[in-house]
């Protein structure tokens, strides 16, 4: 499994682009880490990889997934996992089903989608929350859910956007390794955007710094 | 899927176009021909001027202008005013959700029901007037105009009970979207007094927020027709009030003046907006001259406070009215000066049963065939939207405002014409489409801002998790928003429950709903049924926002960010 | 007995009985949509009771549309011909008479003549010059069929009114020595406008040139005294004569408000039927001025476009029917005098009109005095225009 951005660069309506044309392999298993100054277009960079970029933006380049182009693909279809520093739990679901929504429908039968969810909340340290309001949690809870909830749609790859920002500094040591931990062994390429030098480096990849643009 | 929001879209637009853009085109197409003077149905095949002519020699003509001009401007400007120093007086010491409790009942009440209790709490015999009469030793009521004044305060103030609290909750929502406390401390510190911080910093960063929803109330003042008939002048009325009984003469040919000044309803609505325009224009320049000398000397605190006070007597002459109408439906004999009824019955409820059953079986169809198609619209538009990933163009927003700014005589009396030619008037679907147009609009203003205050990001996590656009809108955002989208139907039905005009028009008079019976009736001598259906028609639009914070509060009982218990 | 069998076969296959029984026959399983004036609740109860008869009689049921102003029915039938809608109307009978009967005849809007085909026509007077053949002096012409009789009168409340005034001149004094006590609806309701006329007539030199079509010399000679009479009235009158309650209904609201002392109706029995509704106090009497009042017929018509003709019919001939007059004018369903001809009925009918109740509110026929004929219905036209000409700014 890999991760393979050509050449991609955006440009807004007005055509300039956001930064320099980009391209990059994240291979399976491994994470690299991109920064770059605030408003030089890494959110946006996630969006076109991820498929959500909003009206106005054009996108050049492809975006390859496995050696297959994804580009043209609605979001839904990529499978390219998404986490943000908020966990963005459904409100209106229990934390178990909020896993049990990103767990493909190829898995049948009640009880082993329930077994599949419960055995995931207990490696998230999340055993018997099942049927919690996800609003009840804490943050370190809501973001081992967050995680588990991405990584049991089996992504083929992972974006995280700053996804350790908001915790207590005392809990982002252990979120940190807990994610990078199970990205890892799930041999998942990812590709993450941060500006804490301390989540490069717990990433133990490449770092690649975004350039802005230069003028059309 | 950029097909899929593009085909959603393309409907989405011909259902607006065609089915609530085309009809006002329509309807003011065949009262502008009349109002030319072609009218084949009376043999009037030639344009001319005469409609015109006819028009401005009516007796009373300049007066029911005058009239229109000060009681909308009058009472628009007035509630503005009011409702913005309210909010910088008390604002701080509100909490949002208690704020909206508090407004929900008054703008629930339908102007009809408001109307007709408020006529009994003015008039010279009314409720104050028995309150007084012991201390004032009056045996009969003071021969006093108090409502259907010649000057129009009893309409104004009529308005304004409904019209302030609508604008204070505009208002409140506008300061929920500026970061309030800091600039107001970030003043203070300054050197400017509270006051003083709201007109110079607050009010500038509220009002391009809250500038469509005046328009809305400036129109709607200018052209109200069922408040005007029950607490207005009469000799002569208001212009859309002589406009819809010209309509209704005996003499046929009165058509055609009544086209013209339907007409010039809209044109006086059209100005009077174009007119707040130029004084923003001239306010911002004067505004900027005036703050850049820095003053910090005036305080405004005393008109912060009138402001308060008089709102609070508002709201408590419009609690009085709601009151009035229960106590009256429960009366027997209730004659001056007694304050309150000297015998009870039921007789109004039980008497008038078969009436008021059916008329509330005929205003819930409606309400809930008008409010279905309205959310539906606005849900299949607000997620066009989204799949285009687009945000809404000016135009579309106009599009969406539209209705609520052309006044309903304007093209009433030619949508009917209209919808004769394809044969559906006098139907309840003529009805339910003539409603919805106005219906739709308020719940698209009321569902737009919750659903886009949705976090995207939530919406691309699906999305990442392998959700299509079904299962996104009706897995994730259907029920996170099932409290603004009751809300949204909850305003929808308190606006099907009150039109007056469109089911008198688009009905033929057969489809009787708690509303028109209400106004016929507070044309009759019984205030007491009158009270009957007056009470129910608040009634149901106030069943309708409590169902709205009630089944959230159930249906997400256990989830604390939804249930309405942090909000 | 063979012979009257034969008698009474021999008239049932007269042409104009054959013509009802298909009358009937198609009006089976109709709704027929009666727009009136729904701001009176007794009205509307005994249109129900009516609608329940027929559809039990006749398998016709009868559907009010409430109206706030009968003319809304007029304009509603004016759009559907704008609109090329000649047949299928929304309106299948109206409650009408005075201008906007004029109206919709000279438009041609009315479906007829039809009375003389009811079989209880044969009750009513229909002499040319009877009250049931012209309606504001304009000839009815069968296109519009009587249902209920109205009275000018005026209720006064006795606990508060020692002694109303005599005749409409006698009321300039009565309002000088109790002003902001009495008012009289706005003209342009049918109600204002019958009580200027009201004084027209007592007041007219010559009250002949009131039933031929106005002229403007006529007018000025006619209206000259009245003018000066109301000039005297209105600055006594409530709230200055600025304003005026919009019908009668409203001002009986104002007398049992006790904002003013004296109402007026059309109907002479309504003040006993609000007694009994709780709607006056029971100190509410009835007087007529000493020459007599207005007198006037209420009639159905039925639009040329109306969807339900047949229905229509039915309900208009069993609005005739001797029963149901009598039923009406019993003062606990309605009290309006019946319109038909006692001379016509039999004598078990016109013992069961005088077998029914009576009020210490309810005038006697002596009481009422004589009837005083509708002028030209363009004199009320013009009268109201001129009133608004001269008391409108």
């Amino acid at each position: 499994m890999s991760l393979d951005l050509d050449a991609l660069c955006i440009r807004s309506a007005n055509g300039t682009a956001l930064f320099q044309p980009l391209t990059l392999h994240v291979p399976a298993g491994s994470v690299v880490t991109v920064m770059g100054p605030s408003g030089v277009g890494k959110s946006t960079l996630f969006d076109a990889i991820g498929g959500h970029l909003a009206h106005g933006f054009r996108l050049s380049g492809t975006v390859g997934l496995n050696g297959r182009d994804v580009t043209a693909l609605p979001a839904e279809a990529r499978r390219i996992g998404l986490m943000f520093q908020d966990a963005l739990l459904f409100p209106h679901l229990s934390v178990g089903d909020n896993l049990a929504f990103g767990l493909p429908p190829g898995l049948r039968g009640r009880a082993q989608r329930r077994a599949a969810v419960e055995a995931a909340l207990s490696q998230a340290g999340l055993a018997g929350l099942y049927e919690r309001d996800p609003a009840t949690l804490s943050g370190g809870q809501r973001a081992r859910a967050a995680l588990m909830r991405t990584l049991l749609a089996e992504p083929a790859a992972l974006l995280l956007d700053e996804p350790f920002s908001k915790l207590d500094p005392e809990l982002r040591g252990d979120m940190r390794r807990f994610a990078f931990e199970h990205v890892k062994s799930r041999a998942v390429p990812t590709l993450m955007v941060t500006h804490d030098p301390d989540d490069a480096t717990a990433a133990d990849g490449p770092v690649i710094a975004l350039k802005g643009a230069v003028a059309p | 899927m950029t097909e899929d929001g593009r085909l959603l879209r393309a409907i989405v637009l011909a259902v607006v176009g065609l089915g609530l853009i085309a009809p006002i085109v329509v309807g003011l197409w065949h009262t502008g021909h009349a109002a030319f003077g072609i009218l084949p149905a009376l043999g009037q095949n030639a344009a001319s001027l005469e409609a015109w002519r006819d028009l401005t020699a009516l007796p009373g003509f300049g007066t029911s202008l005058r009239l229109t001009l000060i009681t909308g401007i009058g009472s628009t400007l007035l509630s503005l005013l009011l409702a913005a120093g309210f909010c910088a007086a008390v604002h701080a010491r509100m909490k949002p959700s208690a704020g909206a409790q508090l407004l929900t009942p008054f703008l629930a009440i339908p102007h009809a029901a408001m109307a007709v209790g408020l006529a009994f709490v003015l008039a010279p015999s009314g409720w104050i007037a028995r309150m007084l009469a012991p201390l004032a030793g009056w045996d009969r009521p003071p021969d006093i105009a108090t409502v259907n004044d010649g000057w129009g305060l009893a309409l104004m103030i009529g308005l304004m009970i409904k019209e302030v609290p609508f604008l204070l909750l505009v208002i409140l929502s506008a300061l929920s979207q500026i970061p309030l406390a800091r600039h107001v401390a970030a003043g203070r510190a300054l050197g400017y007094g509270r006051g003083i911080v709201w007109i110079k910093i607050i009010m500038p960063q509220v009002w391009p927020l809250i500038r469509l929803p005046v328009w809305v109330v400036l129109a709607y003042a200018l052209s109200v027709v069922d408040m005007a008939i029950i607490l207005g002048p009469s000799n002569p009325p208001t212009l859309a009030v002589a406009v819809t009984r010209w309509f209704s003469d005996p003499d046929p040919t009165m058509i055609l003046p009544a086209s013209a000044g339907a007409i010039l309803q809209a044109l006086i609505v059209g100005l009077s907006v174009a007119l707040l325009m130029a004084a923003e224009t001239v306010g911002k320049t004067l505004g900027r001259w005036w703050i850049r000398r820095g003053g910090r000397g005036l305080s405004a605190e005393p008109g912060l406070w009138a402001a308060s006070a008089a709102v609070m007597a508002l709201m408590a002459t419009g609690v009085l009215a709601m009151l009035s109408l229960v106590v009256w439906s429960l009366a027997w004999r209730w004659s001056f000066p007694q304050i309150l009824p000297e015998s009870w019955s039921l007789k109004p409820w039980t008497g008038a049963q078969g009436g008021w059953m059916r008329a509330l079986i005929n205003t819930l169809l409606l309400a809930g065939a008008t409010v279905g198609l309205s959310l539906a619209l606005a849900i299949a538009w607000l997620e066009g939207e989204d799949l285009a990933r687009r945000n809404r163009a000016p135009w579309a927003e106009a599009l969406i405002y539209l209705p609520l700014l052309i006044p309903q005589i304007g093209f009433l009396y030619g949508l009917n014409v209209g919808f004769l030619h394809i044969g559906l008037s006098g139907g309840i679907w003529a009805v339910v489409w003539a409603q919805a147009l106005f219906v739709f609009p308020y719940v698209m203003i009321a569902l737009s801002d919750p659903w886009r205050a949705l976090d995207p990001r939530m919406i691309r996590a699906a999305a990442a998790l392998g959700a299509g656009p079904g299962r996104r809108l009706w897995a994730v955002k259907l029920p996170v928003l099932l409290r603004p989208i009751l809300t949204a139907a909850a305003i929808g039905v308190a606006v099907s429950v009150a039109q007056y005009l469109p089911t008198l028009f688009m009905g033929a008079g057969r489809v009787a709903t708690l509303t028109t019976e209400a106004v016929t009736l507070s044309s009759g001598s019984d205030r007491r049924v009158t009270g009957v259906y007056a009470t129910l028609q608040a009634g149901l639009p106030f069943a309708a926002y409590l169902a709205a914070v009630i089944i959230p509060a159930i249906v997400h009982r256990n989830r604390r960010n939804l249930s309405g218990a942090m909000t | 007995m063979k012979l009257s069998l034969v008698f009474a076969l021999s008239l049932l296959a007269t042409p104009a009985f054959a013509d009802w029984q298909q009358t009937l026959d198609a009006a089976r399983g109709q709704t027929v949509y009666w727009n009136a004036w729904g701001g009176d609740a007794r009205t509307n109860a005994f249109i129900a009771w009516v609608g329940e008869q027929t559809e039990a009689r006749y398998g016709v049921r009868v559907e009010q549309a409430k109206l706030s102003d009968t003319a809304e029915a007029v304009t509603r039938v004016i759009s559907e011909k704008a609109a090329g809608q000649d047949a299928g109307g929304s309106v299948d009978m109206i409650w009408i008479n005075g201008p906007n009967f004029l109206a919709m005849k000279e438009q041609g809007l009315l479906h007829g003549p039809f009375v003389a085909d009811l079989p209880n026509a044969q009750y009513l007077d229909l002499t040319p010059t009877s009250p049931a053949s012209v309606d504001f002096t304009v000839p009815v012409d069968g296109m519009e069929s009587p249902w209920r009789l109205a009275r000018f009168v005026f209720t006064y409340d006795s606990a508060r009114v020692a002694e109303p005034p005599r005749n409409m001149a006698g009321f300039v004094d009565w309002a000088a020595s109790n002003p902001g006590r009495f008012t009289h609806p706005d003209p342009s309701n049918f109600m204002g406008a019958t009580f200027l006329k009201q004084a027209l007539i007592e007041l007219a030199p010559d009250t002949t040139a009131l039933q031929q079509p106005v002229t403007d010399a006529a007018f000025d000679t006619a209206t000259a005294p009245f003018w000066d009479w109301y000039d005297a009235l209105r600055p006594n009158l409530w709230r200055g004569g600025e304003t005026y309650p919009a019908n009668q209904s409203v001002q009986q609201q104002l007398l049992n408000d006790g904002e003013v002392d004296i109402s007026m109706s059309l109907d002479p029995a309504s003040t006993a039927a609000a007694i009994t509704d709780g709607l006056l106090p029971d100190s509410a009497r009835v007087f007529v001025p000493e020459g007599g009042s207005i007198g006037n017929i209420s009639f159905v018509a039925i639009p040329y476009n109306a969807a339900n003709v047949e229905g229509a019919e039915v309900v208009a001939n069993f609005l005739l029917d001797p029963a149901t007059q009598a039923h009406m004018q019993n003062i606990d369903v309605l009290g309006s005098f019946s319109v038909l001809d006692p001379a016509r009925l039999d004598e078990a009918a016109n013992a069961a009109f005088a077998a029914l109740p009576t009020s210490p509110a309810l005038p006697t026929l002596d009481q009422l005095g004589p009837t005083l004929l509708e002028p030209h219905a363009s004199w009320m036209s013009h009268l109201t225009e001129q009133w608004a000409r001269r008391y409108i700014k």
